[in-house]
């Protein structure tokens, strides 16, 4: 059957419009309206004198300029905590516009509106703010002293300590035969998304009404924010999520100063007013995310099994807390990985610096985790001389441990306990793919070649699809075409065609006549959002249930028509029948008007529904009890807990000993996402993943100097990998289902980022023998490492050889 | 990212251009691909932008046996796909391939490049290699000036005033000679963490008489060294091209910034200098045998 598409690695319905330039983003939006444009504090941590806007009142075509001073009711207050935790004991967020002081370079301190954005920002030049510089706390070691503080009631600099513990780890890492310790860094990266933040407003003024087209995550609740903000009734509110250039979480923070800004600024002014993010304000305005300090302790057995794991964290928030401690709870809870670790304790302080704020990209956590669990793989390998697969195969939990709880509480608030999962299975395709065995031979002949060769491997479990709930509405109308809509957003990741590779299968219909509407709080008023590798795994179950509804009650009207019973009909091609019985059929477009009963015959198809057209049932109304008229379904999927997605990366990196380039020649990858709904999609998300992974891992870094100040915020300097720098990726498939949803599905947005930054840093130690205990890592920083006489040896590897 | 207002004037002549740029504040226009952005980012805010691109005669690349001239609207992609250029100085179409990416080599100029003069920038380390000159046209009338003389600092040259650069002289690869051109950079395409231009002149004996080097990304303006003492009299085998590079580390004086501290661009410098003589003098011994 044509229409079961589900599995089928269909091409993305979406590429053709948004890769010959017709996609329809926020800046495509409403030309002709007011511009807004910032000015933005120059420094990270100051206190404001003074602002002085005469000079820029005689610009010709400004039309409004916003300070702090303009704002009033719940837009004077500060920015929601979106995800308070009791142990976020110091949280902080700042004002849409600074109040008194400002706590990063970047953060809005005027809005102003003029008629275009040329204009706007002549004018931002000529607004004199003056400032007295407050002592700057930038990176986590500064922020853990605490000479200085970010918040003067926050003397510690400390917002929040999470703590979690399976056991008594004093007692069992003292019972442990071995134990290592060991302390390592990650730096700072940023989503980078191609299409920066962007609001447009418009306010209607005939019925007191609002649409905003956002560049958002999270549509129905940057709608609640700005209704709750701007005291408008929710109905007055609409919110679009348009074509979105990418997000990969920093869209998912809202809402936005700009989002709540823009639209105040068209109420006041009763004109339309839109405002891009320019790169410069992304990079110093929006979210970065990964910067920790990690001291583990690591006790094990002579067999390499880890007996006990202390986990003592430090995590830079950045100068507020907005999304909460939503990052270390996801480090600390995904560390474990893929291993039974009998006991765990994790303390990770989240600490305030005078920073661009700090929450989720792609990953939200999981690559420190990663990197932490991985590398302490590694250094057990390393001290008992195992290979390090084999350590990690020894640590895995086994098939039938699942339900595998860990006793620990993730990030939506419910138990990490692991649905299903084949590790080892994993592992064992990974080093197949790799040919983790033939490492030996391989660096023989690249030191033939004059280079050093490495191989790294990296193992990663990733919480998946967490709740509360998304929804699906799911129409057929009598044309025959079939409206699908979810209030979840979409920024590229291929959903218009994975839900209607959904719909066409539940309900038997042709791709082609299948729409679907994603973020659009008109179409779909409930949702949470895109994050967490969730959209598959929550809104593709709740379409699914939806087209099950639109089925059931396609079903039940067509067996009336039809006088057959229920069980004898399929739906194919869009057309009702018999099983078997040819030309015992009606198409579903039909039973779609038969559903809807009319007085008035609007066109030829309706007049199949109307009074007098056939043989009515007298005794019953037209529209049952209980029933309601149209072929329509809504349904929600809300799951009990995440589900858990895994995999398993290895990277051979070749290093040139004369000038230490790094180069990543093979990068291999088995992943694990469940259900897979388009394997063509699916690998799309892993290649865009590893890309960024490989970023993480040798290119990108937020370059803070003492001062504050972000010394590389342009793309000359911020350094995203080009094609040029992303090796071919091999990826190789393992659907272990989830028990959990209806679709058997687990989350696959996120999954390539994770491990790069271990498995880079474990093959580059292969390679030179030097203990990698920082990342990212330049050629300039390999030299150093090199040739610093102090720098830790790392034993040669016994890569492939079984102990 | 939006620039301050600035005129714009698209002039047809020479002269025309000359006396639109004694106005206070005007600038030429070539490729834009260094000045737009120093403009949108609002890092320059010149009164006016002098484009220059309709000005006729700028935009040949004249080969002759002496060397190469490129006019100021030649871009560089192409010199880089020029061959008669290349069989005359084969460091331009070696250089160019690693200035940027084909869109940006497809309207930036090798002139403006080198009105710019970004140490950064490969062709005016390969001017200065070649010991070429370029043509500076103000309203006074035009003269040459020797590529020593032009480059005063970091996006600075001896030009001030009213001028337009329009065009550069690059000499003839000299007989028995062969060069060679490498760079690392972080990314392919990126401005270069240190590049190496080399020429490497033989004897009719296929002894080494003349080794020079220039760097990219290695100090403030152009340099030249000379590097022959290495490996002088040497033929191209016997020579010690690594004796060369460990010179060359002794008489460069790099900076560090975000992507490559002082020390490790003076290990590339060494490690480039000992690659591209290597391949320099090979290809010099396969003309002269
Ligand atoms: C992403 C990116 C990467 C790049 N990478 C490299 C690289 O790796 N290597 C490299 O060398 N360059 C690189 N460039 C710069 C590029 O080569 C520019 O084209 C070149 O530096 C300037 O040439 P232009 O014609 O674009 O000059 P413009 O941008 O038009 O002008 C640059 C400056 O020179 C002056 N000027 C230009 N022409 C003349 C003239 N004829 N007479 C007098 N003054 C003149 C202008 O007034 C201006 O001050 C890069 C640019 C970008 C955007």
């Amino acid at each position: 059957m044509t229409t079961k598409l589900f599995g089928e690695p269909v091409r993305r319905r979406e590429d053709l419009r948004l890769i010959t330039g017709r996609g329809r983003y926020t800046d495509d939006i409403g030309h002709g309206a007011l511009a807004a444009a910032f000015v933005r504090s120059p420094y990270a941590h100051a206190r404001i004198l003074d602002i002085d806007v005469d000079a820029a009142l005689d610009v010709e075509g400004v039309v409004a300029v916003y300070t702090y001073e303009d704002l009033y009711g719940p837009m004077a207050e500060p920015l929601p905590v979106l995800i308070p935790h009791p142990q976020l004991t110091a949280p902080r967020t700042g004002y849409p516009l600074a109040r008194d002081v400002v706590q990063h370079v970047g953060e809005a301190v005027v809005m102003v509106v003029a008629t275009d954005r040329y204009v706007a920002e002549d004018v931002c030049d000529r607004i004199a703010v003056s400032y007295e510089e407050l002592p700057v706390v930038v990176g986590v070691d500064a922020a853990r002293e605490a000479v200085h503080s970010v918040h003067s009631d926050v003397p510690d600099n400390v917002a929040a300590r999470h703590h979690q513990e399976t056991g008594d780890v004093e007692a069992a890492l003292a019972a442990s035969a071995h134990t290592l310790s060991f302390t390592q860094y990650i730096e700072r990266s940023a989503c980078m998304p191609m299409e920066g933040k962007g609001v447009h407003a418009v306010w209607n003024h005939d019925d007191s009404s609002l649409r905003v087209h956002t560049s958002t995550q999270a549509s129905t609740s940057v709608r609640a924010a700005i209704a709750a903000k701007l005291q408008l009734s929710l109905e007055k509110v609409e919110v679009v999520a348009p074509d979105v250039g990418g997000g990969f979480g920093v869209k998912i923070v809202h809402p936005w100063p700009e989002e709540l800004l823009v639209p105040m600024a068209a109420m006041a002014l009763g004109q339309p007013v839109h405002w891009a993010e320019d790169r410069r304000e992304h990079f110093i305005s929006s979210a970065h995310e990964r910067e920790q300090r990690q001291e583990i302790t690591v006790g094990y057995d002579d067999e390499g099994r880890v007996t006990a794991l202390d986990v003592r964290g430090w995590h830079d928030n950045g100068a507020y807390t907005p999304y909460g401690i939503i990052v270390p709870i996801v480090t600390a809870t995904q560390l474990v990985g893929p291993y039974a670790i009998p006991v765990y304790r994790v303390r990770i302080d989240s600490v305030y610096t005078n920073t661009v704020i700090v929450t989720p990209y792609r990953g939200a956590g999981r690559p420190q985790g990663c990197y932490a669990m991985e590398r302490t793989m590694d250094r057990i390998a390393q001290d008992l001389g195992l290979d390090r697969a084999e350590v990690r195969r020894r640590n895995l939990i086994q098939p039938d441990q699942f339900p595998y709880d860990h006793h620990l509480t993730f990030q939506d608030g419910r138990p990490v306990i692991y649905d299903s999962g084949n590790y080892e299975g994993l592992l064992d395709k990974l080093v197949a793919l790799v040919g983790w065995d033939r490492a030996e031979e391989r660096r023989a002949e690249a030191a033939a070649r004059g280079k050093q060769l490495g191989i790294g491997m990296a193992m990663y479990v990733e919480g998946t699809g967490p709740g509360p709930y998304e929804g699906g509405h799911v129409q057929v109308l009598g044309s025959g075409k079939v409206l699908v809509s979810t209030g979840l957003t979409s920024q590229g990741q291929g959903h218009e065609t994975a839900f209607a590779q959904i719909v066409a299968s539940e309900l038997g219909v042709p791709i082609e006549d299948i729409e679907v509407v994603t973020g659009d709080t008109r179409r779909f008023g409930y949702a949470v959002g895109t994050f967490a590798s969730r959209a598959a795994v929550m809104s593709g179950n709740a379409i699914a249930l939806a087209a099950r509804g639109v089925r059931a009650k396609a079903l039940r009207i067509a067996a009336d028509v039809l006088e057959a019973d229920v069980d004898d009909l399929e739906i194919d091609e869009g057309v009702v029948q018999v099983k078997g019985t040819p030309g015992a059929s009606i198409p579903l477009r039909t039973v779609a008007v038969l559903s809807n009963p009319l007085r008035y015959a609007f066109d030829e198809a309706a007049r199949q529904a109307t009074q007098f057209a056939g043989p009515g049932d007298d005794s019953k109304p037209p529209v049952a009890v209980g029933d309601a008229p149209g072929l329509e379904h809504v349904d929600y999927y809300s799951p009990i807990r995440s589900t858990f997605a895994s995999g398993a990366h290895a990277a051979v990196v070749e290093i040139d000993p004369t000038t230490w380039e790094i180069d990543v020649v093979d990068y291999a990858v088995v992943h694990d996402c469940g259900n897979i709904v388009n394997p063509m999609i699916v690998e799309g998300q892993v290649h865009g993943g590893v890309a960024q992974g490989v970023g993480g891992a040798l290119y990108e870094r937020m370059a803070y100097d003492a001062d504050g100040q972000l010394q590389n915020a342009s793309f000359m300097d911020f350094l995203m990998p080009y094609a040029s720098e992303v090796p071919d990726v091999v990826i190789d498939h393992q659907e272990t289902p989830s028990p959990l949803n209806p679709l058997g599905l687990k989350g696959a947005g996120e999954a390539g980022v994770i491990p790069g930054t271990a498995c880079i840093a474990s093959a580059i130690e292969d390679a030179v023998g030097r203990r990698i205990a920082a990342m990212p890592i330049s050629p300039t920083e390999l030299y150093d490492l090199v040739r610093n006489p102090d720098a830790e040896r790392v034993p040669a590897a016994t890569t492939g050889v079984p102990a | 990212m939006k620039p301050a207002p600035f005129g714009y004037a698209d002039p047809t002549s020479l002269d025309e251009a000359l006396t639109l740029l004694t106005e206070d504040g005007a600038k030429v226009l070539a490729g834009g691909q260094s000045l737009l952005p120093l403009l949108s980012m609002r890092l320059a805010s010149p009164a006016t932008l002098v484009d220059i691109n309709k000005v006729p005669g700028l935009d040949t690349v004249a080969v002759s046996g002496d060397g190469v001239r490129v006019g100021a609207l030649v871009r560089h992609a192409q010199l880089l796909h020029h061959p008669e250029a290349a069989r005359v100085q084969p460091l331009l179409a070696r250089a160019t391939a690693n200035v940027a990416h084909p869109a940006i080599r497809n309207r930036g100029t090798t002139v403006g490049s080198i009105a710019h003069a970004d140490p950064s920038g490969e062709m005016t380390s390969v001017l200065a290699l070649t010991g070429g000159s370029v043509t500076v046209a103000t309203p006074e009338g035009s003269s040459a000036v020797d590529w020593a003389d032009f480059f005063v600092g970091p996006l600075e040259t001896s030009v001030h005033g009213p001028a337009v650069v329009t065009d550069a002289f690059f000499p003839a690869l000299p007989p028995r000679s062969g060069t060679a051109f490498e760079e690392v950079s972080r990314r392919k395409g990126d401005y270069a963490v240190c590049g190496a231009g080399v020429t490497v002149t033989l004897d009719d004996d296929s002894r080494v008489v003349s080794a020079r080097a220039a760097y990219i990304s290695v100090g403030l303006v152009p340099e030249v060294h000379d590097l022959t003492e290495a490996v002088h009299g040497r033929t191209v085998d016997q020579a010690d091209w690594a004796a060369a590079g460990d010179l060359a580390r002794t008489l460069v004086d790099p900076d560090g910034d975000l992507h490559a501290s002082a020390d490790y661009r003076r290990l590339l410098v060494g490690v480039l200098t000992e690659r591209t003589l290597a391949r320099a003098g090979a290809e010099a011994a396969g003309r002269t045998a």
